[in-house]
């Protein structure tokens, strides 16, 4: 049916526009606009967008199976503090790599087990990963920031990729690959089809003898790689690893996904609304920054558009029912 | 009750509609002080929508209210509560974390200076407790440690304290064990005895039998009879219930029983079933009826794996096991159509195509990947088999009719392709188009050699395509008869009074 067509079409639409507008906005300012409106300034964005988006890759699926996660900002700060333990340990960059992965899979593999093994609500669970995670990262790093040895890592997140040719740095491109993969993930799989079923009704799900508890335990395991590799990213742009890095971030990620038409209650959400998200709030604060409005005006601003985003879609969601 | 007390409530020439539905049609209905009135019908009589009326819920769309010969239309709820009418409802209406003081006394805390008149509060409670000769229900601990019994007493507490004049009680034996409902009885006769009328619902006849003094019977919003409960038999209260013919919309077809597919030995559930027995072949269709409560959904939960196993066996072909999930019981080729569409049986925010694959991905999927091409040609091949009114397979389920939404969950499980389909009241809330589509749909899977059980409350349509029907009584399967054994008034004497169907049938024959 056309009108079916039509409103999908402002679903997607919808944040796109608003991205839109907020790059438009920023260009008409005089003063701004020289430095605003420039590629080398977009790229910048993108860059600093890196972490908060792989992290919303993941929370992409956990909030459309109807969970949540908490704990991204810590498990972020423990892989970087792992990785740079590893780098500095004398590991090869690729073995510092792999450990800050494999403590993001970790994290999130235990999540995921222990939502379903001891039927805690996600919101419980993930805020105790987040205080666990937190912890051992200071542990690990004796309660400071440890210096690893420089390498290709730190050419991940590099403004200026070598070779010049790949434009973007590495870590965009990743994220690029990523976002692709997992949206497929989400529209042509089977688990994705799984995921999208839980979150919109786990009863029936079951019903249909779908192993709830084995996806959702996939969904937060595949969550935490994510997430891995935002810490990653972290290690390689401060070239350290830092206990106290990325505190606050999960709500960062929720609120790209929340913008992007991810609902909390489950069942609805897309990778490139989110992402769309990750930019709104990326332009914003670079936006604001350029401007040289304080952090505060910034905090409002976005606390707003959250509001309003939610708002607009709960609006939408009341007319179709 | 013998001597004849003053008109309390009358309602006359009541009507009322939901959109084409007529859900009352000119009911009359006369309440006396101090008697214990039933309201007797079949689910969707327009009981509850009569009682909602009294209780301020709905408005009537014409007919007049006399209460105590004034006339009376309350604004809602809790102006009906005011000029004293309570309601009790099946699912008690308590905080579980408040305790019995305030609990009752919600809503209608008395306070002076903004501060709660604790000990005048605790006595008002205290008082009415006495009057129920219940004074030993402590007022001081959260009423969910306390049993279902006593804290149906608090509710009805609360109905004293607030002086209520009528006091209804919608279906109060369902969740009460045999001690507990002889203390209701009490009850009720005292609260007579204080000149409260009781306007009593239930589906149990021999506790109507029991414990009322006159009757109302209810059929398709009609008021088909009324008088008092002493000179009525159980078969003329079920005669009354009843009087609907068999359509033509059942489709019969000559059964051709197989191999048997599925045994319970000794069946216990978390609750119920107790101590279930029955087997199942190949193209049989089994109906299984009984009261709302009886343990129909439980022991097909059980069976499903969704409720625990207690003790006893389950036998399918090969395998014979004491426990499962809903997993195991996929791969095992069973099916299981949830009578809950919106909790449980559909994902309603999802599209038509995705509720329709997701039970069962493999035709479409290699890899883990799907085919959209596959997809789409396969639901829209159940759509068309089915006939499901949709415009769209990307279709929202919600917008869809009730009808379409139960096509909609039976595709996805016959997509799956099981041998034993256990449905859980398929046709309950659709239209009679649907209802006839969804018989042949079952009678064509039983040709075809699938097993079948159809749960429902809805004796003709048992009547009209099972080849036997057991009947449940408070959690027991208390008889399986061959579908020509029974019929309407057998089956409902049985399931209301827990006798066998033999007792029932000629109990059936002594009166007709």
């Amino acid at each position: 049916m056309k009108f079916r067509k039509i409103s999908r079409l402002i679903n997607f639409l919808g944040p796109f526009i608003g991205l839109l507008l907020i790059i438009l906005i920023f260009s008409l300012i005089p003063d701004v606009q020289a430095r605003f409106f420039r590629f080398g300034n977009f790229i910048g964005v993108a860059t600093q967008s890196v972490i908060v988006a792989l992290g919303a890759l993941g929370m992409t699926m956990i909030i459309i199976s109807g969970g949540i996660d908490l704990s991204i900002g810590s498990v972020i700060a423990l892989v970087s503090v792992v990785a740079a333990f590893a780098a500095k340990s004398g590991a090869s960059p690729i073995i510092a790599v792999l450990a800050g992965i494999a403590a993001g899979a970790m994290a999130g593999f235990l999540n995921g087990l222990l939502i379903t093994s001891l039927r805690l609500v996600p919101f419980i669970v993930t805020m105790g990963m987040m205080g666990i995670a937190r912890g051992t990262a200071k542990w690990i790093a004796g309660n400071q920031k440890i210096d690893a040895p420089l390498s290709w890592i730190n050419g991940i997140m590099t403004k200026s990729p070598n070779p010049p040719w790949l434009v973007l740095s590495p870590g965009i491109w990743i994220t690029i690959f990523l976002a692709v993969l997992v949206a497929l993930v989400l529209k042509y799989s089977v688990f994705g089809r799984h995921i999208f079923a839980i979150g919109s009704n786990e009863n029936t799900a079951r019903l249909c003898g779908i192993r709830v508890n084995r996806v959702k335990i996939m969904i937060y395991g595949t969550a935490g790689l994510l997430t891995g590799l935002a810490g990653v990213m972290q290690f390689s742009r401060l070239t350290v690893g830092d206990p106290t890095v990325a505190t606050g971030i999960e709500l960062d990620v929720i609120a790209a996904v929340v913008i992007g038409g991810g609902s909390l209650s489950g069942g609805e959400g897309s990778v490139l609304g989110t992402m769309i998200g990750v930019l709104i709030m990326a332009f914003l604060r670079n936006g604001c920054t350029m401007v040289g409005w304080p952090n505060y005006i910034q905090e409002i601003i976005i606390g707003m558009i959250i509001v309003v985003a939610v708002t607009i879609d709960q609006l939408r969601y009341r007319r179709e029912i | 009750m013998t001597e004849s007390g003053a008109v309390l409530l009358r309602m006359g020439n009541i009507s009322k509609r939901f959109g084409s539905t007529i859900a009352l049609e000119n009911v009359g209905f006369d309440l006396r002080k101090g008697e214990i009135h039933s309201l007797i019908g079949e689910n969707g009589a327009g009981k509850s929508t009569l009682m909602k009326i009294i209780s301020g819920a709905l408005k009537p769309d014409s007919g007049e209210i006399l209460l105590d010969g004034r006339p009376y239309s309350p604004e809602n709820p809790i102006d009906a509560r005011k000029q004293g009418i309570a309601m009790i409802y099946q699912e008690l209406n308590l905080a579980p974390h408040l305790n019995a003081v305030e609990n009752v006394m919600l809503g209608i805390e008395g306070t002076r200076f903004g501060f709660l008149k604790r000990r005048e509060m605790g006595e008002k409670v205290k008082q009415a407790l006495i009057a129920l000769n219940h004074s030993e229900i402590p007022l001081d601990v959260p009423v969910y440690q306390l049993g279902v019994s006593s804290q149906q007493i608090i509710e009805i507490a609360r109905a004293l304290v607030m002086k209520a004049k009528i006091i209804i009680m919608d279906e109060p034996t369902s969740s009460l064990s045999s001690d507990d409902m002889e203390t209701l009885f009490k009850i009720i006769k005292d609260l007579k005895k204080e000149g409260i009328a009781v306007i009593y619902i239930s589906h149990f006849l021999e506790e109507i039998k029991r414990v009322a003094d006159r009757y109302t019977v209810l059929r398709d919003g009609q008021c088909v009879g009324n008088g008092e409960i002493g000179e009525s038999t159980v078969e003329d209260l079920i005669t009354l219930m009843l009087g609907r013919m068999l359509d033509e919309i059942y489709t019969r077809v000559p059964f051709s029983i197989g191999d048997k597919i599925l045994e319970l030995d000794s069946l216990y559930g978390k609750k119920f079933p107790i101590d279930a027995n029955l087997s199942l072949r190949r193209g049989e269709i089994l109906g299984i009826t009984g009261l709302i409560g009886a343990g129909r959904t439980e022991m097909l939960n059980t069976i499903y794996g969704l409720a625990p196993i207690r003790s006893g066996k389950i036998k399918m072909a090969e395998v014979t096991f004491t426990k499962t999930t809903p997993q195991k019981m996929v791969a095992r080729g069973v099916g299981f159509l949830s009578e809950n569409r919106k909790e449980e049986g559909l994902a309603l925010s999802r599209s038509v195509a995705d509720n329709i694959s997701l039970s069962n991905f493999r035709p479409f999927a290699r890899w883990g990947w799907i085919s959209t091409e596959k997809l789409a040609k396969g639901v829209r091949s159940w759509i068309r088999k089915l006939d499901i009114a949709v415009s769209d397979p990307e279709q929202k389920v919600s917008a869809l009719s009730g009808g379409n939404q139960q096509k909609v969950a039976i595709a996805r499980l016959l997509q799956t392709d099981s041998d034993i389909l256990l449905l859980d009241e398929p046709t309950r809330g659709i239209d009679v188009k649907s209802k006839a589509h969804i018989y042949r749909i079952i009678t064509e899977l039983a040709q075809k050699g699938k097993a079948i059980i159809f749960v429902s409350s809805y004796i003709p349509e048992l009547l009209g395509i099972c080849n036997r029907i057991a009947v449940m009584h408070r959690g027991r399967i208390i008889d399986i008869q061959a579908t020509e054994c029974w019929d309407e008034h057998s089956l409902m004497l049985s399931a209301s009074v827990g006798k066998t169907g033999c007792f029932a049938k000629e109990g059936q024959r002594v009166t007709s």
